[in-house]
């Protein structure tokens, strides 16, 4: 009877040590904590009503506000794991936006919801193709010449800002044309647009690393990019396109921020999107020193990001305290994920259990 | 870096190549100015170069000490907002004395860069993430503070801020303010922290490799914090001579001034990869980018964000030409002592 307790016992403790070496066991635990948090604080956080079709509810809303975060988060994951960084999301979020609005133009006449200078197809293709452009502008630096990816991002991040100003000439441009709000705000089956969005670009993230390849040529890179071109990998060239890719990502982010919010602002879009970003990936369990990696993780993280800026900006706390808190969870993320700290829970846990940890 | 087999002549004459390329854009653009613009070849021009931007020359110091470790330092535009809040907040409605106030600032740069240091040195965390955060928690706290500009109305401020020490020359006398003694002062400093201390020789060992410095000895990981609190401590010292020629404080100030901080340093020589730099490189450098402003100014009708995209542009001109001159003395150290060549080595420290 005790041995077989014991038995179970042990079988239970390794199941449970199991799924938390898995690595998307912690940022669900902490998505969890969250949501329960704000459960305990308001009671109807979790319900979702159904009106005009459409879904409407806190948690619906948490959704289609994580999108931005949510793509800009994937493609970042996949710079970090080739050991590089990508911080010029948010302003390339800004670039986007104030290119397919400029192409959009800003006209507006009374009663009228349906005017454009171009046509849709042309604007959105256009504002995809600069952020596109940008992305690839970056890791022509970074990748092919050789430059560090901070300070090549550094320099997109400061010098776009002025690009998109170009762009807008200083402007805000307001966007009177219907059908664009869609991107933002539209609902398809009752969800909002963006979700699918999200849903399709994770879904061929996840196809072309996982099913092909590609995912293993990139933590290569990640882990040492000179074993992975003697092993012939084109390290160059995929890193490359992989900032491309970020940019991409940012890109679309910026078509639905500027859908959602009807207007483009080169100053002010997408401004402090880097932390987010960044905090979404460490959060999602993907190391900072490239390598192995995890696009659902930054999903998730970018999930627990979003419901973080919402629960400060629910729970009554100036909103500014965002950002500190923000920046206190990447510290204490990075410290968790430090090679010290898994030494001191080691060494903590093995004492606990009178068991000698292998190193 | 080092050349063993060729003679200390031609090595000087290489290590100071970038420094000398600065030299030479610094003049030739000042030349420049003077023949696209009346008035613009005078003393009193030139002086403005340091009155307008020593916040930005003394954050460069610092950030050379980072820069030569191999490091980066994101969070130094935060912090002279931050210190400049704090200032205005606690000479205002507090009714603190000056003294006390610029001791506080100082000490809360150091103790964000000694917060970066210990988070960089003992955790290995990489630098640009733990400052990058260290940036947004600085910059939240001065929202926190006030969303709005403070104004400073402190006697001693105002008097610092208005005060024109006259040079002894002339008919109408050149001037320079406070601020330009500083930034002279922290200039002397630098150098003599840098060239002539056993800190200053560490951190460019540690920039040289990490690895060798420790089998050397040499006390690696407080110097790696040092450097951190000395860039938090410029950054402090910035905020504070920031607060006194603005008679403000706000939290937008000083906005992207990191990027400028790190022009002036590379522009002035420094490897961005580490180990090569130098004090007065640095000065250089922030006057490169003092001409350009000042330059954009007297044009008068270019749009302010086409300075930003000038500065960027400028910052990856030096970067490239810092890649082309590493890769000629790696070349040239194959060449000569049949050493294996750099790249590979580099590479793994592509982050910095």
């Amino acid at each position: 009877m005790t041995a077989q307790t014991e038995l179970g016992f042990a079988r239970f403790a390794a199941r449970v040590r199991g799924l938390s070496q898995g690595r998307l066991f912690w940022p669900v635990v902490v998505l969890a904590l969250m949501l329960l948090f704000n459960l305990a604080r308001d009671v109807n956080f979790f319900s979702v009503t159904i009106r005009d079709g459409h879904l409407y509810g806190s948690l619906v809303d948490v959704l289609n506000r994580a999108a931005p975060i949510m793509l800009i988060a994937m493609g970042l994951t996949l710079v970090i794991a080739t050991h590089g960084i990508d911080i010029s999301s948010g302003v390339v979020v800004a670039i986007a936006g104030s290119m397919t609005a400029r192409l959009i133009g800003g006209r507006y006449v009374m009663g009228q919801d349906m005017i454009t200078d171009h046509p849709l197809w042309v604007c959105i293709v256009a504002g995809l193709a600069i952020s596109l452009a940008v992305g690839l502008w970056n890791g022509f630096w970074a990748a092919v010449v050789g430059l560090q990816p901070i300070v090549v991002t550094l320099i997109t991040l400061v010098g776009g800002r002025g690009i998109a100003q170009l762009i807008t000439e200083g402007q805000i441009i307001t966007i009177y044309y219907r059908p664009y709000y869609f991107i933002g705000n539209g609902f398809l089956f009752g969800l909002p647009f963006s979700v699918y969005i999200v849903a399709a670009v994770l879904a061929a993230f996840l196809l072309l690393t996982r099913r092909t390849a590609l995912g293993l040529f990139i933590e290569s890179i990640g882990v040492n990019p000179t074993a992975a071109r003697f092993a012939g990998v084109r390290a160059r060239w995929i890193t490359w396109w992989i900032y491309g890719i970020s940019g991409l990502c940012a890109g679309v982010a910026g078509l639905i921020v500027t859908s959602n919010v009807k207007s483009a602002d080169g100053n002010n879009a997408g401004l402090d999107f880097e932390l987010d970003a960044i905090s979404a990936v460490v959060l999602g369990g993907t190391s900072l020193a490239g390598g192995r990696f995890t696009l659902v993780g930054s999903v998730f993280g970018a999930l627990i990001i979003q419901l973080l800026t919402t629960t400060i900006y629910a729970a009554g706390v100036p909103p500014e305290i965002a950002l500190v808190v923000k920046a206190i969870v990447v510290w204490i993320v990075c410290i968790l994920q430090s090679e010290r700290m898994r030494r001191w829970v080691g060494q903590l846990l093995g004492r606990g259990l009178g068991v000698e940890v292998a190193r | 870096m080092r050349l063993p087999h060729l003679g200390r002549h031609f090595r000087l004459n290489t290590r100071f190549l970038p420094v000398t390329v600065t030299l030479c854009l610094f003049l030739a653009m000042f030349a420049a100015g003077g023949v696209l613009f009346d008035n613009f070849l005078t003393t009193q021009n030139f002086l403005y170069l340091f009155i307008n931007n020593a916040p930005l020359g003394i954050t460069a110091i610092g950030m050379t000490f980072v820069i030569v470790t191999g490091g980066i330092d994101l969070s130094v535009g935060s912090v002279i907002a931050l210190v400049g809040m704090v200032s205005a907040w606690l000479l205002g409605s507090h009714g603190w004395s000056p003294a006390a106030v610029v001791t506080l600032s100082l000490a809360i740069g150091a103790a964000i860069g000694l917060l970066h240091g210990f988070l960089i040195q003992y955790f290995e965390i990489q630098p640009f993430i733990a400052t990058l955060a260290g940036q947004f928690l600085a910059r939240g706290l001065c929202y926190i503070i006030s969303t709005d500009r403070i104004p400073i109305e402190n006697p001693t401020y105002s008097l610092l801020s208005n005060h024109h020490f006259e040079l002894p020359w002339g008919e109408s006398p050149p001037w320079i303010n406070f601020n330009v003694l500083v930034l002279l002062a922290v200039f002397a400093a630098g150098v003599y922290v840098a060239h002539y201390t056993r800190f200053g020789r560490t951190a460019y060992a540690l920039g040289g490799s990490e690895q060798s410095a420790v089998l050397m000895g040499l006390p690696v990981a407080s110097t790696k914090v040092l450097v951190y609190v000395l860039s938090g401590l410029c950054a402090a010292a910035a905020g504070v001579m920031w607060s006194i020629s603005s008679v403000s404080g706000w939290g937008l100030t000083a906005k992207g001034l990191e990027m400028d901080a790190i022009t002036a340093v590379v522009v002035g020589g420094t490897l961005l990869t580490g180990g090569l730099g130098y004090i007065a490189g640095t000065l250089l450098g922030m006057m490169v980018v003092a001409t350009i402003l000042v330059l954009i100014d007297f044009k008068g009708d270019i749009n302010t964000w086409w300075v930003r995209i000038v500065m960027s542009i400028l910052l990856l001109i030096f970067c490239l030409f810092q890649k082309v001159f590493e890769r000629r003395q790696a070349t040239r150290t194959v060449s000569t002592t049949h050493a294996p060549a750099k790249g590979p080595a580099r590479a793994s420290k592509a982050l910095g």
